[in-house]
């Protein structure tokens, strides 16, 4: 009776101890949005940016901070104003076993520019590059056509192909798997359209080890069902925890969370260069000269805003208040420029000053699914404003009428968000501060029309200046002219929440992504 | 009945074309994909040429003169999105709605009818009114309420069940289906149990309605005065009679049902079509918005066709062939 009560026991440990030993192999994840395909050069949004790391690498890593980082390159040097020469690592094997080499770094750059009916291209990224020259298999060279500063920031942001397995393969070939072969930590399975996607460790990394054997990820787009899954241990780890959810997860002792500010910035656009705007009136109607253009009335409404406010009462602690376009330790980010302080006297001063002492009427236009508590941002704007006179109403609407409209110049006073990809700030002085301009390519979300030729030429002036020291010096020149200026008027960074089972544990990235490499098991 | 057939298809060919005028025309007005689609950085030149690729850059009569043309030769599409026809991803799609639909309608039958007869025979008693008490809990609460409750309950909290996706599938005649696997019906449960609930609802008014009405017809007492047992004239008279308005009432919800699965599906990440959808919305992919649409409503016209040919059947004096 003992003997068999030993044997029963001995039989149910085995099982357990196989259980967990099963549950150590296998990592699922609940994430909040579906890539839209596998080919990594068909769509640039950060749902396939991310997913397509799984499966390759980068020639430049970005760590979780964005900084620069070997990739499948070990080095990158100008040889010349125009040059650069990058060292890739040697020993490194595609899925399939076949070598990487320079060839297919050339092959995945001429392919970008030529992926059929994509949505949203990479090709910008490519598009200064003149020339490519192999000069042995782990040594490429590329010429541009001006001083190219940024070209290690542009090969952080898209991942390198096999030359072998993709030539001539359609973006449905990487979709089923025939062409999706990378040089990455984990290999394609299967895609089950909106059910999941399944990935096998590829023990040949020339990277970190990865404890998962197999990784599933799910797309889980609703944020009750996705807190709900981890909650129930359906999956192991979420990303994006809605902010209303947070305090009842930290209460939970199964489970861990961790939070990371974002490159999202919430910021306001105004109308500064029509001086008839759309949805600005008088305070009995008629129309007026838009005072948005009078840089007083900007700074009043700048002042006017609680940010911190916003960031505790309405995102629940889960923003930043911001004071430029990137979060302080990003490159090129001022060290001068700090959060406006929340001053309701002085922004009734400068209104008076400016000559609206009694203010004006206002309607700030917002999207109401685009950013987290987007709609609730507006509406505690429009009553601070109230506050120091500004009658301001509110109309939200969902993104896909929103940014339409936006981009037609049809609002005078809008919230919008940017996040940059790059990690770094050009990018976003080029699209929202620089003055519109269709044939350079600047300026091509700059919906309140701001222009500042100083500007403008400081902002050029650094995209062909190569040396780093001097390139980040006029990049935060050129931020401190626009925001100094108030071209845009900028809110907060949103923080971004995982939350993972224990045993788990998370770093979290500006850039918003779930990645198995920097995922820790900590027992 | 062949006439019937000819008359309505040649019917459902106009609706059809003008759905499609409405659904085109409506989905252009919504807004224009490119702001969505093209990464914000995007310089002009790249916009431009994305823009043309897709075909946006024809006037409106154009795009749909194009649409048509490609449409009569079955091809819906190429959505902005995934580069794949619309057609083929709501197809890829429509087997886990399918099964999900069916099982939530047989549901709704197998429990709702007799439940339903139950309180018509009994109404007077505590079961027959508990019975008409959830059936108004099922007409008023709001589906994805009861969806979020039913994962609280039943996974966060009990943990029997899982708290969404399709789970694991088992290829029947080369459609993927997850009712022949353990692990696939565990986790069809909860949606289709929150995708009944109303019909279920449903279809205890309506029978219990038809019984109650029933009884008291001559053909019920002549029954009883013949000695016919109980069992029998419900179980077999009554129930063939109140079969018809129930088939006529489900059938439609049935097209509802695939059609606008979208709430469950989207609160149990379950891959249907109607998930699809909404992303599509959300993107504002036109061409899988339109195909999905006009799906929608073949399928409509489909279910319609059947309902009254199954009535035909149970009620020999409707004559399809009369109707004029």
């Amino acid at each position: 009776m003992r003997q068999k009560l030993l044997i029963v026991l001995a039989v149910m440990a085995c099982f357990a101890f196989g259980a967990t030993m099963a549950h150590a192999e296998k990592l699922t994840l609940g994430l909040k949005g579906e890539p839209t395909s596998l080919d990594p050069h068909f769509h640039n949004v950060s749902a396939n940016n991310m997913q397509s790391l799984y499966v390759f690498d980068k020639l430049v890593r970005q760590d979780n901070r964005q900084k620069l980082q070997p990739g499948l390159a070990l080095s990158w040097n100008p040889v010349s104003d125009k040059v650069w020469e990058f060292k890739l690592r040697e020993g490194v094997k595609f899925h399939d076993g076949s070598p990487f080499t320079a060839e297919d770094v050339k092959f995945t750059i001429e392919r970008i520019p030529n992926v059929p009916n994509s949505p949203s291209s990479f090709t910008g990224f490519v598009s200064n590059i003149q020339k490519i020259d192999i000069v042995d298999p782990t040594t490429i060279r590329f010429t541009t056509e001006a001083p190219a500063p940024l070209l290690p920031r542009q090969m952080a942001a898209f991942p390198i192909i096999s030359k072998k397995n993709a030539e001539g393969a359609a973006t449905e070939d990487f979709n089923s798997g025939k062409a999706c072969i990378g040089t990455g930590p984990y290999m394609l399975v299967k895609w089950d359209r909106g059910d999941k996607i399944t990935y096998k460790r590829n023990d040949n990394y020339w990277g970190e080890k990865m404890p998962w054997e197999e990784i599933v990820v799910r797309p889980i787009t609703n944020d009750g069902t996705r807190v709900a899954a981890l909650k129930s241990g359906d999956v192991d780890m979420i990303n994006f925890v809605p902010p209303a959810d947070v305090d009842g997860l930290a209460e939970n002792k199964k489970l861990t969370l961790s939070e990371s500010p974002s490159t999202r910035l919430i910021y306001l656009h105004l109308d500064t260069a029509r001086d008839d705007s759309p949805t600005v009136s008088g305070n009995n109607g008629e129309k007026i000269k838009n005072p948005l253009k009078d840089f007083r009335v900007r700074k009043a409404i700048s002042k006017a805003i609680n940010r911190r406010a916003i960031a505790g009462r309405i995102m629940d602690g889960l923003a930043v208040p911001a004071s430029q376009m990137v979060p302080d330790g990003y490159e090129g980010t001022s060290k001068r420029l700090k959060p406006e302080a929340y001053d309701i006297k002085g922004a009734k001063a400068l209104l008076a000053d400016a000559g609206y002492p009694e203010g004006f009427k206002l309607v700030i236009h917002g999207p109401n699914d685009r950013y987290v508590n987007d709609a609730d941002i507006a509406q505690a704007i429009a009553q601070m404003l109230t506050k120091i006179g500004i009658k301001t109403e509110v109309n939200t609407m969902p993104k896909s009428v929103y940014f339409g409209r936006a981009s037609k110049l049809e609002f005078s006073f809008m919230l919008v968000g940017w996040a940059t990809d790059t990690g770094e700030q050009s990018n976003c002085i080029g699209a929202l501060l620089h003055t519109y301009d269709k044939e350079k390519g600047f300026g091509s979300s700059n919906r309140g029309r701001y222009s500042n030729p100083d500007l403008d030429a400081t902002l050029e002036e650094a995209l062909v200046t190569v040396d780093p020291a001097k390139h980040n010096e006029l990049i935060i020149k050129a931020t401190e002219m626009g925001i100094g200026d108030l071209g845009i008027i900028p809110i907060h960074y949103q923080v971004n929440v995982w939350g993972s089972k224990k045993g788990l544990a998370y770093n979290g990235r500006t850039d918003g992504y779930t990645l198995p490499r920097e995922i820790k098991v900590t027992k | 009945m062949l006439a019937f057939l000819i008359r309505r298809i040649s019917q459902s060919i106009v609706v059809l074309l003008v759905m499609s005028v409405l659904v085109f025309g409506g989905v252009f007005c919504i807004g224009n994909p490119v702001d969505i689609l093209i990464a914000p950085d995007a310089t002009p030149a790249e916009r431009d040429r994305a823009i043309k690729e897709l075909g946006l850059d024809k006037p409106l009569p154009e795009q749909y003169m194009r649409f048509l043309k490609d449409a009569v030769q079955g091809d819906l599409g190429n959505s902005f999105v995934y580069n794949e026809p619309a057609l083929k991803l709501i197809m890829q799609r429509m087997p886990a709605t399918m099964e999900l639909a069916v099982t939530a309608m047989l549901m709704a039958v197998f429990f709702g009818i007799p439940l339903g007869m139950i309180a018509g025979i009994k109404s007077d008693t505590l079961l027959g009114r508990s019975i008409m008490r959830f059936s108004i809990l099922g007409f008023s609460l709001p589906t994805f309420w009861v969806g979020l409750m039913f994962i609280i309950i039943f996974s966060v909290y009990l943990g029997w069940l899982p708290s969404g996706g399709r789970g694991e599938t088992v290829e029947l005649l080369g459609v993927p289906v997850s009712f022949l696997s353990w692990d696939g019906i565990r986790h069809l449960i909860l949606p289709a149990m929150n995708l009944a609930l109303f019909k279920t609802s449903l279809a205890i008014r309506l029978s219990r309605a038809g019984v109650q009405e029933n009884i008291q017809m001559d053909y019920v007492k002549f029954a009883r005065a013949k000695g016919l047992t109980n069992t029998r004239i419900i179980g077999l008279h009554v129930m063939k009679n109140i079969m018809i308005p129930v088939i006529t009432v489900l059938g439609m919800e049935f097209g509802g049902l695939i059609a606008f699965a979208v709430v469950t599906e989207t609160i149990f990440s379950w891959p249907g079509m109607g998930k699809l959808v909404i992303d599509s919305i959300g993107v504002l992919d036109r061409p899988v918005i339109v195909a999905y649409l006009l799906i929608t409503v073949t399928m409509f016209i489909i279910i319609n066709l059947i309902v009254d040919i199954i009535y035909s059947i149970l009620d020999p004096r409707v004559r399809l062939g009369d109707q004029n």
